[in-house]
């Protein structure tokens, strides 16, 4: 059984949950991603690991209440149990590939938006194990919607970016890269992006304009999640892609942002899957 | 001597009522109908049938048997050959195998052998609890041997493996037990409760542990579970479940799907089921480009999701590689064939979503290598049909998850694990069968590999 062993909530609409799954715990590296089913009724839905325990064997989860299965999940309390909780799956992070010298001698940025702030963590706290501070943009619309930003200034220089201008930086995540870049005198080797597919898409542009190699990390719609099913599939460099077993990481300059997120929204208007719809047989 | 009466006829659900539920088509032969329809075979000294059985099943001999009425004499009969004989008596193609070798299929209407098997194997699986039919209690060998993949041939393999003493394990990544006879075929063809899952039970009664949500390559990989977890041999039972697409323009809009997905979303998923959070999107017209079982299967979901469904398949009706059976009942349910006819392009509306597919006609030409008739394109002669769905049931290949992660695991430049006739590969200690080592094949195949890995892998520790 999937226990939920602890689950607090980051703000009204995201959880993160600790669930005890040693066998996941064991073989997790970060930019993986699982895939977590709350009972025989529900959807399969992949879900980015955001950290995990080999010891406790627990690999914590955040996710955002959007659609049905989402909000089923943040439904679930601590002792509850998942029907399912599968992976580690996908391709670890790129930056498992280089050598720990090269790491060391590069100015590493992140740009996290929105529930992409946690799945952002286990990669900037890996590298921090490496000796490696790396730089962390967090966007959100206002102050109140930033999650994990104690979590992160343990393990990375954050910058923090609103809409409202209630919090650091007055203005969108691509104006924060070019303010560092421009007027503070930046400059990164590389860039992980990870966030809202729109958030993804802009400031994949903003670091193409400078030049800087960047990855994303999508998160397609997927049923088996192990290459099985297509569901997932993107353009990635004009070829087909499955982003679960070929990614979840690809090369941000030559994704075709706009198919993936029309292909996200394939279910929007899907009875079952939107909200206003769902007739809800949870309780029989 | 046989009887001289015309194949008895078995039960069917109405074309009409089935094409609006998923409950099985085919009822099956009961009891009586069963032991008339086994008077008809002449008991050839020379049975061709069995010869053209995959795995040899002694079929003139469990005939016989129910011919006597004796029903649990012809299920040791099949049992000594094959596992499965409720899920094969289902699904194999019997026209192409023993059916199409019985000598009474010359003149008239072989016997329904594939209808018989299915009778004794049910009345197994009903009969798996009685006190004279429980396994008997199976001596431990101590030694473990772990199996990836809960599929026909991991099944098979597992089972074998368990009466011989062997204390087995077998590893599936998706969430139930049964692997391409739970995702792929659908509930209207194999019912998962009342065959599958019960087929299931009979392994596990065996002593076969079954841990599901693991994915071999990425929970564990096979080196670990042979050295961290005492495994002394693996057997490889993955599949083929790598979905192929046409590499064609329009492939990525909204509403192409692999025949895969499809069929996962309504069984695995039981997406047809309101009771279920996985939704499914069939539209108003369902176009499916294939003609193998698959195809069959994904058109006759649609329709029974309320789409007008459409077989688009660039050879003609002879070729149609899917059981006659299938064919014949997506007929009557009422799916059009468009044979000869081949996809260039699908065509999507402003917004991403399919409204059309452009296909050319064909016209069959020479031989190809696989014997059939090539089909080439007419010049000139697109056409564009409207439809809001395009479903691609074009095959599969197998998964290169355990090829990427296995050292020294040697595969064909198509992905198959290379394996001799008993199941060895390119490592002592790692067996191979199925989908996984020939590419998409039948249920049977793969339980008679599963079957004869079993063999080897009780010489390899036997010997070791």
């Amino acid at each position: 059984m999937f226990t939920i062993v602890s689950k607090r909530y980051l703000s009204p609409a995201i959880t993160e949950m600790k669930v005890l799954a040693p066998r996941v715990a064991a073989s997790a590296q970060p930019g993986q991603f699982v895939i977590v089913r709350t009972d025989e009724a529900g959807e399969r839905i992949p879900l980015t690991i955001c950290d995990y325990d080999r010891e406790a064997g627990t690999v914590t989860i955040v996710t955002q209440s959007v659609g049905i299965s989402s909000t089923k999940i943040n439904d679930m309390n601590e002792g509850d149990a998942f029907a399912d909780f599968a992976g580690p799956l996908g391709r670890p992070s790129d930056l498992l590939d280089i050598p720990v010298e090269e790491l060391r001698k590069m100015n590493i940025l992140f740009v996290a938006g929105g529930v992409g702030t946690a799945p952002v963590y286990p990669q900037a706290k890996w590298l921090k194990e490496q000796g490696v501070t790396a730089d962390v943009i967090i966007g959100a619309r206002t102050r109140d919607l930033f999650t994990y930003v104690d979590e992160m200034q343990q393990v990375a220089n954050v910058h923090l970016a609103t809409d409202d201008g209630s919090a650091g930086y007055h203005g969108m995540v691509t104006g924060l890269i070019k303010e560092l870049i421009e007027n503070q005198g930046k400059h990164y080797d590389r860039c992980v992006i990870i966030g809202p597919m729109i958030m993804m898409k802009f400031a994949s542009l903003a670091t193409k304009e400078y030049q800087i190699p960047t990855v994303v990390s999508l998160n397609a719609l997927m049923v088996d999640g192990t290459g099985m099913c297509g569901a997932c599939r993107v353009t990635v460099d004009g070829q087909t892609r499955f982003t679960c077993v070929d990614g979840p990481e690809f090369d941000a300059h030559k994704v075709d942002f706009d198919e993936a997120m029309r292909r996200q929204n394939m279910y929007r208007n899907n009875v079952k899957t939107n909200p206003e719809t769902h007739k809800c047989h949870c309780n029989g | 001597m046989a009887n001289r009466i015309p194949r008895v006829a078995v039960r069917e659900q109405d074309p009409k009522v089935r094409a609006t539920n998923f409950e099985e088509v085919c009822l099956g032969y009961d009891r009586e109908e069963a032991m008339l329809e086994a008077t008809r075979c002449l008991d050839c000294k020379n049975p061709r049938c069995q010869g053209q059985c995959p795995v040899h099943v002694d079929i003139p001999g469990f005939i016989r048997q129910v011919v006597k009425g004796d029903i649990a004499a012809a299920a040791d009969v099949i049992a000594r050959d094959s596992s499965l004989p409720s899920v094969c008596g289902r699904v194999c193609p019997q026209e192409s195998q023993c059916e199409g070798a019985c000598v009474l299929g010359i003149k008239g209407e072989p016997v329904a052998i594939g209808k018989l098997e299915r009778f004794v194997g049910d009345w197994a699986i009903e009969h798996a609890g009685d006190e004279d039919r429980k396994p008997a209690a199976i001596e431990r060998n101590g030694h473990k041997v772990a199996v990836v993949g809960s599929g026909p041939a991991g099944l098979a393999c597992a089972s074998d493996l368990a009466k011989l003493g062997y204390e087995v394990k077998i590893f599936e990544a998706l969430h139930k037990v049964g692997g391409v006879l739970v995702y792929g075929i659908p509930e209207f063809r194999l019912p998962k409760e009342r065959v599958v899952a019960r087929e299931v039970e009979a392994v596990k009664r065996l002593g076969v542990e079954i841990d599901t949500d693991v994915i071999v390559g990425r929970t564990a990989t096979i080196d670990q579970l042979i050295d961290q977890e005492g495994y002394e041999a693996v057997f490889i039972g993955s599949g083929a479940g790598l979905p192929r697409f046409m590499g064609i323009e329009g492939e990525n809009l909204n509403g192409v799907f692999s025949a895969n997905e499809f069929l996962t979303r309504a069984n695995l998923m039981h997406a047809y089921d309101e009771q279920y959070d996985t939704p499914i999107y069939a539209g108003k017209k369902a176009v499916i480009v294939g003609g193998g079982n698959v195809a069959m299967d994904a058109v006759r979901t649609a329709r029974r999701l309320g789409a007008e469904a459409v077989i688009v398949y660039r050879r003609s009706e002879a070729e149609l590689p899917a059981r006659v059976e299938e064919v014949h009942h997506a007929k009557q349910e009422g799916i059009e064939f468009k044979m000869l006819t081949n996809p260039v392009r699908i065509i999507g509306t402003e917004d991403g979503w399919v409204k059309g597919i452009e296909c050319v006609e064909m016209e069959l030409g020479e031989p190809d290598e696989s014997g059939r008739r090539s089909p080439v394109v007419k010049e000139g002669s697109n056409f564009v049909m409207d439809c809001d769905v395009v479903i691609m049931a074009l095959g599969t290949s197998p998964n290169p998850l355990i090829k990427h992660t296995t050292e020294g695991l040697e595969t064909t430049k198509r992905g198959c694990i290379v394996a001799d006739e008993a199941g060895q590969t390119s490592r002592p200690n790692i067996f191979a069968g199925g989908d996984a080592v020939t590419g998409a094949a039948t249920v049977i195949l793969a339980m008679g590999a599963g079957r004869k890995a079993a063999a080897a892998i009780h010489k390899y520790i036997s010997e070791k």
